[in-house]
Protein backbone atom coordinates (compact mmCIF):
# COMPACT_ATOMS: atom_id res chain seq x y z
CA UNK A 1 0.00 0.00 0.00
CA UNK A 2 1.62 3.35 -1.29
CA UNK A 3 1.86 6.09 1.82
CA UNK A 4 -0.66 8.61 0.75
CA UNK A 5 0.82 12.32 0.18
CA UNK A 6 -2.44 13.68 1.23
CA UNK A 7 -5.62 12.87 3.18
CA UNK A 8 -9.10 14.65 3.96
CA UNK A 9 -8.51 14.14 7.84
CA UNK A 10 -5.43 12.20 9.26
CA UNK A 11 -6.44 10.70 12.91
CA UNK A 12 -3.20 9.70 15.01
CA UNK A 13 -4.43 6.72 17.43
CA UNK A 14 -5.88 3.41 16.87
CA UNK A 15 -7.36 3.05 19.84
CA UNK A 16 -10.88 2.16 19.95
CA UNK A 17 -11.54 6.57 20.07
CA UNK A 18 -9.39 6.77 16.87
CA UNK A 19 -10.72 3.68 14.99
CA UNK A 20 -14.13 4.89 16.24
CA UNK A 21 -13.96 8.28 14.57
CA UNK A 22 -11.95 6.67 11.57
CA UNK A 23 -16.34 4.64 11.11
CA UNK A 24 -18.08 7.05 11.58
CA UNK A 25 -16.33 10.06 9.72
CA UNK A 26 -15.74 7.60 6.37
CA UNK A 27 -19.32 6.23 6.87
CA UNK A 28 -20.47 10.02 6.93
CA UNK A 29 -19.20 9.89 3.41
CA UNK A 30 -15.60 11.96 4.26
CA UNK A 31 -13.58 10.47 1.48
CA UNK A 32 -9.45 9.69 2.59
CA UNK A 33 -9.51 9.72 6.05
CA UNK A 34 -6.13 7.73 7.14
CA UNK A 35 -5.73 6.63 10.36
CA UNK A 36 -1.81 6.73 11.93
CA UNK A 37 -0.62 4.69 14.47
CA UNK A 38 2.94 4.20 16.12
CA UNK A 39 2.61 0.36 16.70
CA UNK A 40 -0.40 -1.46 16.33
CA UNK A 41 -3.97 -1.20 16.44
CA UNK A 42 -5.39 -1.62 20.21
CA UNK A 43 -1.48 -1.94 21.33
CA UNK A 44 -2.03 1.07 23.55
CA UNK A 45 -4.91 1.70 26.56
CA UNK A 46 -7.95 -0.14 24.87
CA UNK A 47 -6.30 -3.42 24.35
CA UNK A 48 -4.87 -3.11 28.09
CA UNK A 49 -7.93 -2.17 29.67
CA UNK A 50 -10.70 -3.19 31.86
CA UNK A 51 -13.42 -3.71 29.49
CA UNK A 52 -16.02 -2.17 31.26
CA UNK A 53 -19.46 0.08 30.12
CA UNK A 54 -21.40 1.43 32.83
CA UNK A 55 -24.15 4.29 32.45
CA UNK A 56 -24.00 4.40 36.37
CA UNK A 57 -22.54 8.03 36.68
CA UNK A 58 -22.99 10.79 39.23
CA UNK A 59 -22.85 13.62 36.22
CA UNK A 60 -25.38 14.31 33.91
CA UNK A 61 -23.47 14.40 31.25
CA UNK A 62 -21.28 11.06 31.98
CA UNK A 63 -24.49 9.57 32.42
CA UNK A 64 -26.28 10.95 28.81
CA UNK A 65 -22.80 9.79 26.99
CA UNK A 66 -22.58 6.63 28.86
CA UNK A 67 -26.58 5.96 27.99
CA UNK A 68 -25.83 6.67 24.42
CA UNK A 69 -22.63 4.21 24.23
CA UNK A 70 -24.79 1.50 25.91
CA UNK A 71 -27.45 2.11 23.04
CA UNK A 72 -24.72 1.71 20.51
CA UNK A 73 -23.12 -1.49 21.64
CA UNK A 74 -26.56 -2.91 21.54
CA UNK A 75 -27.07 -2.91 18.08
CA UNK A 76 -22.85 -2.66 17.24
CA UNK A 77 -22.41 -6.38 16.34
CA UNK A 78 -24.72 -5.82 13.79
CA UNK A 79 -23.53 -2.81 12.45
CA UNK A 80 -20.47 -3.20 11.74
CA UNK A 81 -20.52 -7.31 10.78
CA UNK A 82 -18.41 -8.48 13.55
CA UNK A 83 -19.07 -9.61 16.96
CA UNK A 84 -17.86 -7.14 20.12
CA UNK A 85 -18.32 -9.57 22.86
CA UNK A 86 -20.96 -7.42 24.43
CA UNK A 87 -22.09 -9.33 27.85
CA UNK A 88 -24.74 -7.38 29.89
CA UNK A 89 -24.44 -8.61 33.47
CA UNK A 90 -24.80 -5.51 34.87
CA UNK A 91 -22.56 -3.29 37.27
CA UNK A 92 -22.67 -4.01 40.65
CA UNK A 93 -21.68 -0.97 42.68
CA UNK A 94 -20.82 -1.35 46.41
CA UNK A 95 -20.32 1.28 48.64
CA UNK A 96 -18.74 1.12 52.16
CA UNK A 97 -18.50 4.41 53.64
CA UNK A 98 -21.00 6.90 54.77
CA UNK A 99 -20.12 9.57 52.30
CA UNK A 100 -20.13 7.08 49.28
CA UNK A 101 -23.54 5.89 50.09
CA UNK A 102 -25.39 9.19 50.27
CA UNK A 103 -23.22 9.82 46.87
CA UNK A 104 -25.27 6.84 45.50
CA UNK A 105 -28.49 7.79 46.72
CA UNK A 106 -27.82 10.96 44.68
CA UNK A 107 -26.50 9.52 41.52
CA UNK A 108 -29.23 7.10 41.45
CA UNK A 109 -31.97 9.89 41.45
CA UNK A 110 -30.16 11.36 38.64
CA UNK A 111 -29.54 8.25 36.78
CA UNK A 112 -33.56 7.43 37.77
CA UNK A 113 -34.31 11.20 36.22
CA UNK A 114 -32.42 10.58 32.79
CA UNK A 115 -34.09 6.83 32.24
CA UNK A 116 -31.36 4.66 33.71
CA UNK A 117 -33.22 2.16 35.71
CA UNK A 118 -30.71 1.52 38.58
CA UNK A 119 -31.76 -0.48 41.32
CA UNK A 120 -30.53 0.64 44.79
CA UNK A 121 -30.67 -1.85 47.93
CA UNK A 122 -28.84 -2.42 51.43
CA UNK A 123 -29.71 -6.15 51.28
CA UNK A 124 -26.38 -8.35 51.36
CA UNK A 125 -28.99 -11.62 50.07
CA UNK A 126 -29.97 -9.91 46.86
CA UNK A 127 -26.71 -8.64 46.29
CA UNK A 128 -25.77 -12.36 46.62
CA UNK A 129 -28.75 -12.81 43.75
CA UNK A 130 -26.66 -11.16 41.15
CA UNK A 131 -23.38 -12.23 42.61
CA UNK A 132 -23.27 -15.92 43.75
CA UNK A 133 -21.10 -16.34 47.08
CA UNK A 134 -20.05 -12.76 47.07
CA UNK A 135 -18.73 -11.35 50.53
CA UNK A 136 -20.12 -8.09 51.42
CA UNK A 137 -21.30 -8.12 54.74
CA UNK A 138 -18.88 -5.26 55.56
CA UNK A 139 -20.69 -3.26 52.76
CA UNK A 140 -23.77 -0.54 53.22
CA UNK A 141 -25.24 -0.26 50.35
CA UNK A 142 -25.52 -1.45 46.44
CA UNK A 143 -26.37 -0.49 43.30
CA UNK A 144 -27.11 -2.04 40.19
CA UNK A 145 -27.93 -1.39 36.87
CA UNK A 146 -28.93 -4.61 34.18
CA UNK A 147 -27.45 -3.06 30.86
CA UNK A 148 -24.35 -2.44 31.99
CA UNK A 149 -21.67 -4.93 31.65
CA UNK A 150 -18.41 -5.04 29.16
CA UNK A 151 -17.30 -6.10 25.88
CA UNK A 152 -14.23 -7.37 24.27
CA UNK A 153 -11.64 -4.47 23.70
CA UNK A 154 -10.24 -5.67 21.10
CA UNK A 155 -13.07 -7.41 19.38
CA UNK A 156 -14.98 -4.01 19.19
CA UNK A 157 -11.42 -2.28 17.81
CA UNK A 158 -10.74 -4.42 15.47
CA UNK A 159 -14.47 -4.72 14.28
CA UNK A 160 -14.61 -0.59 13.59
CA UNK A 161 -11.46 -0.73 11.97
CA UNK A 162 -12.60 -3.54 9.46
CA UNK A 163 -15.99 -1.40 9.27
CA UNK A 164 -13.82 1.66 8.69
CA UNK A 165 -11.95 0.10 5.98
CA UNK A 166 -15.09 -0.72 4.41
CA UNK A 167 -16.39 2.48 3.49
CA UNK A 168 -12.76 3.56 2.24
CA UNK A 169 -10.87 4.44 4.92
CA UNK A 170 -6.84 3.57 5.40
CA UNK A 171 -5.28 2.50 8.14
CA UNK A 172 -1.14 2.55 8.49
CA UNK A 173 0.14 0.80 11.52
CA UNK A 174 4.18 1.67 12.71
CA UNK A 175 3.97 5.03 11.68
CA UNK A 176 4.90 7.41 13.89
CA UNK A 177 4.24 11.56 13.80
CA UNK A 178 7.48 13.34 14.03
CA UNK A 179 5.77 16.71 13.83
CA UNK A 180 2.48 19.16 12.61
CA UNK A 181 2.75 21.71 10.18
CA UNK A 182 0.57 24.58 11.47
CA UNK A 183 0.46 27.60 8.77
CA UNK A 184 -1.31 30.92 10.03
CA UNK A 185 -3.19 29.16 12.44
CA UNK A 186 -4.49 26.48 10.44
CA UNK A 187 -3.14 22.95 10.14
CA UNK A 188 -1.82 21.55 6.99
CA UNK A 189 0.29 18.90 7.31
CA UNK A 190 1.64 15.64 9.65
CA UNK A 191 5.26 14.51 9.50
CA UNK A 192 5.59 10.86 10.28
CA UNK A 193 8.14 8.26 10.06
CA UNK A 194 7.02 7.39 6.53
CA UNK A 195 6.56 10.44 5.28
CA UNK A 196 4.37 13.59 5.28
CA UNK A 197 0.16 13.94 4.87
CA UNK A 198 -0.75 17.23 3.70
CA UNK A 199 -4.52 18.01 5.10
CA UNK A 200 -6.61 19.96 6.54
CA UNK A 201 -7.69 18.62 9.64
CA UNK A 202 -6.27 16.50 12.12
CA UNK A 203 -7.77 14.53 15.44
CA UNK A 204 -5.48 13.81 18.44
CA UNK A 205 -6.82 10.56 19.36
CA UNK A 206 -3.15 9.73 21.10
CA UNK A 207 -4.35 8.85 24.28
CA UNK A 208 -1.60 9.04 26.66
CA UNK A 209 0.92 10.33 24.60
CA UNK A 210 -1.92 12.82 23.06
CA UNK A 211 0.09 15.93 25.00
CA UNK A 212 3.22 15.06 23.03
CA UNK A 213 1.37 15.24 19.54
CA UNK A 214 -0.50 18.47 20.77
CA UNK A 215 2.51 20.32 21.44
CA UNK A 216 3.76 19.31 18.06
CA UNK A 217 1.06 22.47 17.06
CA UNK A 218 1.92 24.66 20.08
CA UNK A 219 -0.94 23.01 21.78
CA UNK A 220 -0.52 22.58 25.17
CA UNK A 221 -2.49 19.91 27.73
CA UNK A 222 -2.15 18.83 30.98
CA UNK A 223 -2.75 15.10 30.43
CA UNK A 224 -0.64 13.08 32.02
CA UNK A 225 -0.32 8.42 31.87
CA UNK A 226 -1.36 7.10 34.66
CA UNK A 227 -0.32 3.25 35.45
CA UNK A 228 -2.33 0.58 36.44
CA UNK A 229 -2.07 -2.87 36.69
CA UNK A 230 -4.64 -5.74 36.26
CA UNK A 231 -4.57 -9.89 35.73
CA UNK A 232 -6.67 -12.98 34.32
CA UNK A 233 -7.32 -16.23 35.40
CA UNK A 234 -7.94 -19.27 33.45
CA UNK A 235 -11.59 -20.17 32.25
CA UNK A 236 -14.12 -21.38 34.40
CA UNK A 237 -17.22 -21.92 34.38
CA UNK A 238 -19.95 -18.90 34.16
CA UNK A 239 -21.59 -17.74 37.17
CA UNK A 240 -18.54 -17.38 39.50
CA UNK A 241 -18.85 -13.18 38.81
CA UNK A 242 -21.69 -12.48 36.34
CA UNK A 243 -21.69 -8.68 37.20
CA UNK A 244 -18.69 -6.23 36.92
CA UNK A 245 -18.63 -5.62 40.87
CA UNK A 246 -16.88 -2.75 41.60
CA UNK A 247 -16.02 -0.22 44.41
CA UNK A 248 -14.70 3.08 44.25
CA UNK A 249 -13.62 3.08 48.20
CA UNK A 250 -12.92 -0.60 48.04
CA UNK A 251 -10.93 0.02 45.31
CA UNK A 252 -11.41 -2.89 42.90
CA UNK A 253 -13.49 -4.12 39.50
CA UNK A 254 -14.12 -7.72 39.25
CA UNK A 255 -15.66 -9.51 36.38
CA UNK A 256 -15.97 -12.63 34.10
CA UNK A 257 -15.91 -12.70 30.57
CA UNK A 258 -18.26 -14.78 28.46
CA UNK A 259 -15.75 -17.31 27.81
CA UNK A 260 -14.64 -17.90 31.54
CA UNK A 261 -11.94 -15.85 32.46
CA UNK A 262 -12.02 -13.34 35.18
CA UNK A 263 -10.37 -10.18 35.20
CA UNK A 264 -9.99 -7.92 37.68
CA UNK A 265 -7.98 -4.81 38.89
CA UNK A 266 -7.33 -1.97 41.23
CA UNK A 267 -6.32 1.54 40.90
CA UNK A 268 -2.21 2.60 41.97
CA UNK A 269 -1.41 3.94 45.19
CA UNK A 270 -0.53 6.62 42.82
CA UNK A 271 3.30 5.62 42.11
CA UNK A 272 4.89 7.98 39.46
CA UNK A 273 6.51 4.79 37.80
CA UNK A 274 5.35 4.46 34.21
CA UNK A 275 6.13 1.35 31.85
CA UNK A 276 4.59 -1.76 31.28
CA UNK A 277 6.07 -3.99 33.73
CA UNK A 278 4.05 -5.42 36.05
CA UNK A 279 4.46 -6.09 39.68
CA UNK A 280 4.45 -8.69 41.89
CA UNK A 281 2.75 -6.51 44.54
CA UNK A 282 -0.09 -5.59 42.78
CA UNK A 283 -1.01 -8.97 41.32
CA UNK A 284 -1.34 -10.24 45.03
CA UNK A 285 -3.04 -7.47 46.47
CA UNK A 286 -5.74 -8.18 43.59
CA UNK A 287 -5.48 -11.77 44.35
CA UNK A 288 -6.06 -11.12 47.83
CA UNK A 289 -8.81 -8.63 47.53
CA UNK A 290 -10.68 -10.86 45.14
CA UNK A 291 -10.72 -13.97 47.31
CA UNK A 292 -12.01 -11.84 50.31
CA UNK A 293 -15.00 -10.62 47.94
CA UNK A 294 -15.16 -14.27 46.20
CA UNK A 295 -13.91 -16.75 48.66
CA UNK A 296 -14.60 -20.18 46.28
CA UNK A 297 -12.33 -18.11 43.84
CA UNK A 298 -9.21 -19.30 45.78
CA UNK A 299 -8.06 -22.00 43.51
CA UNK A 300 -7.98 -20.98 40.11
CA UNK A 301 -5.32 -19.87 38.57
CA UNK A 302 -3.80 -16.62 37.50
CA UNK A 303 -2.93 -17.35 33.98
CA UNK A 304 -1.55 -13.49 33.40
CA UNK A 305 -1.08 -10.09 34.47
CA UNK A 306 0.10 -6.84 32.63
CA UNK A 307 -0.34 -2.84 33.23
CA UNK A 308 -1.70 0.01 31.21
CA UNK A 309 -2.23 3.68 31.34
CA UNK A 310 -5.19 6.12 31.65
CA UNK A 311 -4.79 8.67 30.05
CA UNK A 312 -5.73 11.15 32.40
CA UNK A 313 -7.17 14.85 32.37
CA UNK A 314 -6.88 17.32 35.93
CA UNK A 315 -10.68 16.85 35.84
CA UNK A 316 -10.87 12.85 34.80
CA UNK A 317 -13.04 14.14 32.13
CA UNK A 318 -12.28 13.57 28.50
CA UNK A 319 -11.01 16.56 26.31
CA UNK A 320 -13.44 16.73 23.06
CA UNK A 321 -13.22 19.60 19.97
CA UNK A 322 -10.96 22.60 18.30
CA UNK A 323 -8.03 23.80 19.35
CA UNK A 324 -7.13 27.34 18.91
CA UNK A 325 -5.39 26.16 15.62
CA UNK A 326 -7.88 25.31 13.08
CA UNK A 327 -8.44 22.36 11.99
CA UNK A 328 -6.20 20.34 14.51
CA UNK A 329 -9.13 18.94 16.95
CA UNK A 330 -9.19 16.85 20.27
CA UNK A 331 -10.61 13.33 21.40
CA UNK A 332 -8.41 12.55 24.41
CA UNK A 333 -8.04 12.46 28.10
CA UNK A 334 -10.36 9.66 28.82
CA UNK A 335 -9.21 9.20 32.19
CA UNK A 336 -9.56 5.31 32.39
CA UNK A 337 -12.92 5.85 30.52
CA UNK A 338 -12.09 5.57 26.85
CA UNK A 339 -13.36 2.33 26.01
CA UNK A 340 -16.98 3.11 27.31
CA UNK A 341 -17.18 6.02 25.74
CA UNK A 342 -15.73 5.58 22.80
CA UNK A 343 -18.18 5.00 20.35
CA UNK A 344 -20.14 8.33 21.01
CA UNK A 345 -16.66 9.97 21.06
CA UNK A 346 -16.69 9.14 17.36
CA UNK A 347 -19.94 9.93 16.62
CA UNK A 348 -19.64 13.38 18.38
CA UNK A 349 -16.37 13.91 16.32
CA UNK A 350 -18.18 13.42 13.23
CA UNK A 351 -20.67 15.69 13.70
CA UNK A 352 -18.48 18.52 14.50
CA UNK A 353 -16.14 17.59 11.39
CA UNK A 354 -19.12 17.87 9.67
CA UNK A 355 -20.45 20.53 10.91
CA UNK A 356 -23.75 19.06 12.25
CA UNK A 357 -25.13 18.85 15.40
CA UNK A 358 -23.22 15.97 17.91
CA UNK A 359 -25.68 13.93 19.74
CA UNK A 360 -24.19 14.76 23.25
CA UNK A 361 -23.34 18.90 23.77
CA UNK A 362 -19.47 18.86 24.06
CA UNK A 363 -18.55 22.36 24.56
CA UNK A 364 -17.94 21.90 28.16
CA UNK A 365 -15.13 19.51 27.33
CA UNK A 366 -13.48 21.74 25.49
CA UNK A 367 -9.72 21.79 26.91
CA UNK A 368 -9.67 25.73 27.57
CA UNK A 369 -11.71 24.75 30.86
CA UNK A 370 -8.44 24.39 32.36
CA UNK A 371 -7.09 27.35 32.10
CA UNK A 372 -10.29 29.17 32.77
CA UNK A 373 -9.96 27.08 36.23
CA UNK A 374 -13.19 25.24 35.16
CA UNK A 375 -13.42 21.52 35.79
CA UNK A 376 -15.78 19.11 35.61
CA UNK A 377 -16.38 17.20 38.75
CA UNK A 378 -17.69 13.49 38.51
CA UNK A 379 -18.20 11.62 41.76
CA UNK A 380 -18.68 8.49 40.40
CA UNK A 381 -14.82 7.45 39.79
CA UNK A 382 -12.76 4.73 41.09
CA UNK B 1 -17.66 -35.40 13.03
CA UNK B 2 -15.80 -36.35 9.78
CA UNK B 3 -14.83 -32.60 9.04
CA UNK B 4 -11.15 -32.31 9.26
CA UNK B 5 -10.10 -29.40 11.48
CA UNK B 6 -6.54 -28.20 12.22
CA UNK B 7 -6.51 -27.15 15.49
CA UNK B 8 -2.94 -24.94 16.21
CA UNK B 9 -3.58 -23.27 19.44
CA UNK B 10 -5.13 -25.85 21.81
CA UNK B 11 -5.92 -23.22 24.57
CA UNK B 12 -8.07 -21.18 22.66
CA UNK B 13 -9.10 -23.90 19.95
CA UNK B 14 -7.98 -21.73 16.91
CA UNK B 15 -7.99 -23.41 13.28
CA UNK B 16 -4.83 -22.56 10.70
CA UNK B 17 -7.48 -21.04 8.57
CA UNK B 18 -8.46 -18.47 10.71
CA UNK B 19 -4.85 -17.79 10.98
CA UNK B 20 -4.45 -17.49 7.41
CA UNK B 21 -7.81 -15.52 7.08
CA UNK B 22 -6.71 -13.10 9.12
CA UNK B 23 -3.30 -12.60 7.83
CA UNK B 24 -4.38 -11.83 4.70
CA UNK B 25 -6.90 -9.34 6.22
CA UNK B 26 -3.83 -7.43 6.90
CA UNK B 27 -2.85 -8.44 10.54
CA UNK B 28 0.22 -9.77 9.74
CA UNK B 29 1.66 -9.39 13.37
CA UNK B 30 1.93 -11.96 16.33
CA UNK B 31 0.10 -9.09 18.79
CA UNK B 32 -2.30 -8.18 16.20
CA UNK B 33 -3.79 -11.87 15.63
CA UNK B 34 -3.55 -13.22 19.65
CA UNK B 35 -5.71 -9.90 20.04
CA UNK B 36 -8.28 -10.64 17.40
CA UNK B 37 -8.04 -14.52 18.08
CA UNK B 38 -6.73 -14.97 21.48
CA UNK B 39 -3.66 -17.40 19.84
CA UNK B 40 -1.34 -16.85 23.32
CA UNK B 41 -3.67 -15.94 25.78
CA UNK B 42 -4.58 -19.26 27.25
CA UNK B 43 -2.78 -20.99 30.18
CA UNK B 44 -0.10 -22.28 27.56
CA UNK B 45 0.80 -18.37 26.39
CA UNK B 46 1.49 -19.97 22.85
CA UNK B 47 3.89 -22.68 23.79
CA UNK B 48 2.13 -24.79 21.44
CA UNK B 49 0.97 -22.91 18.80
CA UNK B 50 3.70 -19.18 18.45
CA UNK B 51 6.55 -20.95 16.37
CA UNK B 52 3.89 -22.23 13.84
CA UNK B 53 2.01 -18.78 13.38
CA UNK B 54 5.32 -16.96 13.17
CA UNK B 55 5.68 -19.66 10.33
CA UNK B 56 2.81 -18.25 8.91
CA UNK B 57 3.60 -14.84 8.97
CA UNK B 58 7.11 -15.39 7.63
CA UNK B 59 5.42 -16.82 4.97
CA UNK B 60 3.08 -14.44 3.96
CA UNK B 61 5.75 -11.50 4.80
CA UNK B 62 8.52 -12.61 3.35
CA UNK B 63 10.61 -11.84 6.27
CA UNK B 64 12.90 -14.16 8.20
CA UNK B 65 11.08 -15.54 11.22
CA UNK B 66 14.21 -14.08 13.19
CA UNK B 67 13.17 -10.64 12.18
CA UNK B 68 9.54 -11.14 12.96
CA UNK B 69 8.65 -9.67 16.96
CA UNK B 70 7.55 -13.23 19.13
CA UNK B 71 4.80 -11.00 20.82
CA UNK B 72 4.74 -10.39 24.39
CA UNK B 73 4.87 -13.51 27.08
CA UNK B 74 3.64 -12.11 30.52
CA UNK B 75 4.00 -12.98 34.11
CA UNK B 76 3.34 -15.38 35.58
CA UNK B 77 5.24 -17.73 33.20
CA UNK B 78 3.06 -20.67 34.30
CA UNK B 79 -0.58 -20.13 36.01
CA UNK B 80 -0.83 -19.55 39.47
CA UNK B 81 -3.64 -20.23 42.21
CA UNK B 82 -5.37 -16.95 43.86
CA UNK B 83 -5.17 -18.12 46.78
CA UNK B 84 -1.08 -18.53 46.65
CA UNK B 85 -0.95 -15.05 45.12
CA UNK B 86 -2.88 -13.88 47.90
CA UNK B 87 -0.63 -15.49 50.43
CA UNK B 88 2.14 -13.19 49.31
CA UNK B 89 0.80 -9.94 50.04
Amino acid sequence: MDFPKTADVVIIGGGVVGTATAYYLAKSGRKNVVLIEKNTVCSGSTGRCGAGIRAQWGLELNCRMALACLDTFEQLDEELGLPTGLNQGGYLLVAYKDKEWAQFKKNVELQHSLGIKTEIFTDVKRAQEICPGVAVDDALGFTFYQRDGHADPFLTTFAFQEAAKRHGAKFYKFTEVKGLKVESGNIKAVETSRGTIECGQVINCAGSWAQDIAKMAGIKLPNWAERHEILITEPVDPGVCPPMLMSFSGNYYIQQRPHGSIIAGESPAHEPLLGYTSTAHSVASIAKTLIKLLPRAKDIRVVRQWAGYYDMTPDAAPILGETDVKGFWHATGFSGHGFMLGPVAGQIMTALLNGDKPPIDPTIMDYRRFERGERIVEPNVV
Amino acid sequence: MTEKKNIICRCEEIEIDEIREWIARGYDTFDELKRELRVGMGPCQGRGCRDIILRELSKATGKPISELDPGTIRPPVKPIKLGLLAEDE
